[in-house]
């Protein structure tokens, strides 16, 4: 048994979610092989050898990986299934994009975001906004996967794997890069930050964001999220949305101001280790996951908050 | 170009799900259902396209219990053409329902089918690559922009770091997020001017492919739930119960 995991990156840096995902793909059990597909990426793939606990790390490099599209990540992941029990990636964006594309090709049904590994073959994974926990078992023939990061223990970054080049896959030349758009943030990424500061509706403008959220995220070296409601608004951009259908978060802290804690936020952030609420309605269901609420008017308390601490 | 659009029934997001005493699955007893929120989406998007004049046709394709005629229903209350619903009592899984789209598609020859990125219930958000993928499509997934440019679709992304625009060849599948549009709602004369609209049903077991899951749920549970906590008073007492008791700060 071997077990295939897509590193997750941007040709530049390793994403720290792939550590956790192979911890996950640890406890499938088997040998593993670490896949980097980039443009320029040796720097990725050599970071991707210091790996722990990867057997070795194969290296792909063409423009057509460049921005890791679905197509041709798919091919590429297609034509070196054959060797592999178990195919594994994070369910970030790219892994939600490519994997059930080679899972289709393989006549295989996904084990989308699982959150526990019981056996090689049986999985937890939330269902229902997080409502409740589903645990299946696959009858396929390779197990296609994709894994919650936060779920997950990182592994270290003490390995010594070989790097191996590998050839191309296939290149569909149905879809094309146009452009992008990222965020330029100083701040740590919100997946895998250890504080985290989330704006909801209340806050009503981004300028309020700027006036009563980044202070305290800067002094505490957080990340910065929001509810669906400030991003429809437009007070943040999209990839700050966090819940069900945004990032799943699990920080150390996680403060959320001006959140009503509708489920759908609850599904993104109810793992994390303490759960700070401030929000004037004091029956707020934020709340009742809260391990600390405070009943006040952010515009108020805020500016103090960011002095204290 | 006529474009298709596969819609879910699914628990109303405003439900909160309980799972049954006997850890088998969930109580859908007596619940609201709906049309999948992103599914809303996706038939706004197709008949918005179809109002632009880009589209000429939108169909819509439920696979499902019979009841599911009524997320068919809305969904030609808010502008589409006609509708299709493939039934079965079974739960069918995304690689299951991919394939029978797939036959849908060979019979419907769309150019573009708009689907929603993520069913609610089930929180997979897989069918529209799978589909993309048994048909050889380019994909367009979580879509917050879909703009036709010559003969090609040009797709914004929402992803991790932000937005990302591809360029697909036609056809294509597109899956819906959050920001692509508002979702009109129905008005009463469109609700009753869409019960005159064809619905045709066939059973999901006539198309010759094996229905069988490939996961068995071996048990559902609730999830961990956590302590309830304390109110504090003032900031003062938050940041020092975050210092000394909680050691987060
Ligand atoms: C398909 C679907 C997917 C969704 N996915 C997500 C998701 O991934 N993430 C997500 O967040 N949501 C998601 N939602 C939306 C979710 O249902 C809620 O609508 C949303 O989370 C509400 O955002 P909010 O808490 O900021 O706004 P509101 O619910 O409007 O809450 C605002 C809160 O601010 C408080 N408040 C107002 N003024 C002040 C003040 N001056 N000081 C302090 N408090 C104040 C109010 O008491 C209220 O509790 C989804 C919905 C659907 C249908
Ligand atoms: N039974 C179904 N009938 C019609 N469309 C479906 C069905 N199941 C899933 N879909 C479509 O596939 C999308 C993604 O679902 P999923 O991959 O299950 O999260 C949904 O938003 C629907 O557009």
């Amino acid at each position: 048994m071997a077990i295939l995991v897509i590193a997750d990156h941007n040709n530049e840096t390793l994403n720290d979610a792939t550590l956790k995902v192979v911890g996950a793909a640890q406890k499938m059990g088997g040998d593993i092989d670490l896949l980097v597909a980039g443009k320029g990426a040796s720097g990725v793939a050599e970071a991707a050898s210091k790996v722990a606990g990867v057997r070795k790390v194969l290296h792909a490099d063409d423009a057509h990986y460049a921005k890791r599209l679905a197509e041709p990540m798919a091919e590429l992941i297609i034509g070196m299934a054959g060797g592999y029990s178990h195919i594994v990636s994070s369910s970030g964006t790219d892994g939600k994009n490519f994997m059930p594309r080679v899972a289709a090709k393989l006549d295989v049904m996904q084990v989308s975001a699982i959150t526990g590994v019981e056996s090689a073959d049986t999985f937890v994974r939330p269902i229902y906004a997080g409502n409740a926990m589903a645990t299946v078992q696959s009858a396929d023939a390779t197990k296609v996967i994709t894994v919650q990061p936060t779920a997950f223990d990182a592994v270290g970054t003490d390995g010594s794997a070989p790097v191996e080049t590998i050839g191309n896959g296939a290149f569909p030349g149905i879809s094309e890069f146009v452009a992008e758009e990222l965020t330029k943030s100083d701040r740590p990424e919100l997946a895998g930050a250890k504080i985290v500061v989330s704006g909801g509706r209340a806050l009503g403008s981004n300028e309020a964001f700027e006036q009563y959220i980044y202070p305290l995220a800067d002094k505490l070296g957080a990340a910065i999220g929001a509810s669906r409601a400030a991003v429809d608004a437009g007070y943040m951009p999209n990839d700050y949305q966090v819940g069900q259908t945004g990032k799943v978060v699990a920080p150390e802290l996680y403060i959320a101001v001006g959140i009503s804690g509708a489920i759908q936020h609850l599904a993104g952030m109810k793992d994390s280790k303490i759960i700070v609420a401030i929000n004037k309605d004091e029956e707020a269901p934020i709340f009742q996951v809260a391990d600390y609420g405070l009943v006040a008017d952010l515009f108020e308390v805020m500016p103090k908050l960011q002095e204290a601490v | 170009m006529k474009v298709l659009v596969p819609v879910k029934r699914v628990v109303d997001y405003n439900v909160k799900v309980r799972v049954k005493s006997d850890n088998t699955d969930v109580d859908l007893a007596n619940v609201k259902m709906s049309m999948n929120p992103f599914d809303e989406i996706a038939v706004e998007e197709a008949v918005r396209l179809k109002e632009a004049g880009v589209a000429e046709e939108v169909v819509v394709v439920s696979i499902g219990v019979e009841k599911a005629q009524d997320q068919i229903r809305q969904a030609l209350a808010m502008g589409a053409d006609r509708g299709l619903l493939l039934t079965t009592d079974q739960d069918l899984e995304s690689l299951t329902v991919a394939k029978l789209l797939q036959k849908i598609v060979e019979e419907e020859t769309p150019q573009l089918v708009i689907m929603g990125k993520q069913a609610i219930d089930d929180d997979r958000n897989q069918t529209g690559q799978m589909l993309a993928a048994l048909l050889g499509w380019p994909q367009g997934t979580f879509a917050s922009e879909v703009k036709k440019e010559g003969d090609k679709l040009h797709v914004t992304r929402e992803i991790d770091g932000g937005l990302q625009t591809v360029s697909l060849n036609l056809p294509a599948v597109v899956t819906s997020d959050l920001r692509l549009n508002e979702p009109r709602y129905a008005s009463l004369p469109n609700i009753m001017k869409a019960k005159k609209k064809p619905l045709d049903k066939k059973a999901a077991a006539d198309f010759g492919i094996d229905l069988t899951p490939r996961l068995t749920k071996l048990k559902v549970t609730e999830p961990p739930q956590r302590k309830a906590g304390i109110k504090v008073e003032s900031i003062e007492e938050l940041v020092s119960k975050l210092k000394n008791e909680a050691g987060v700060l």
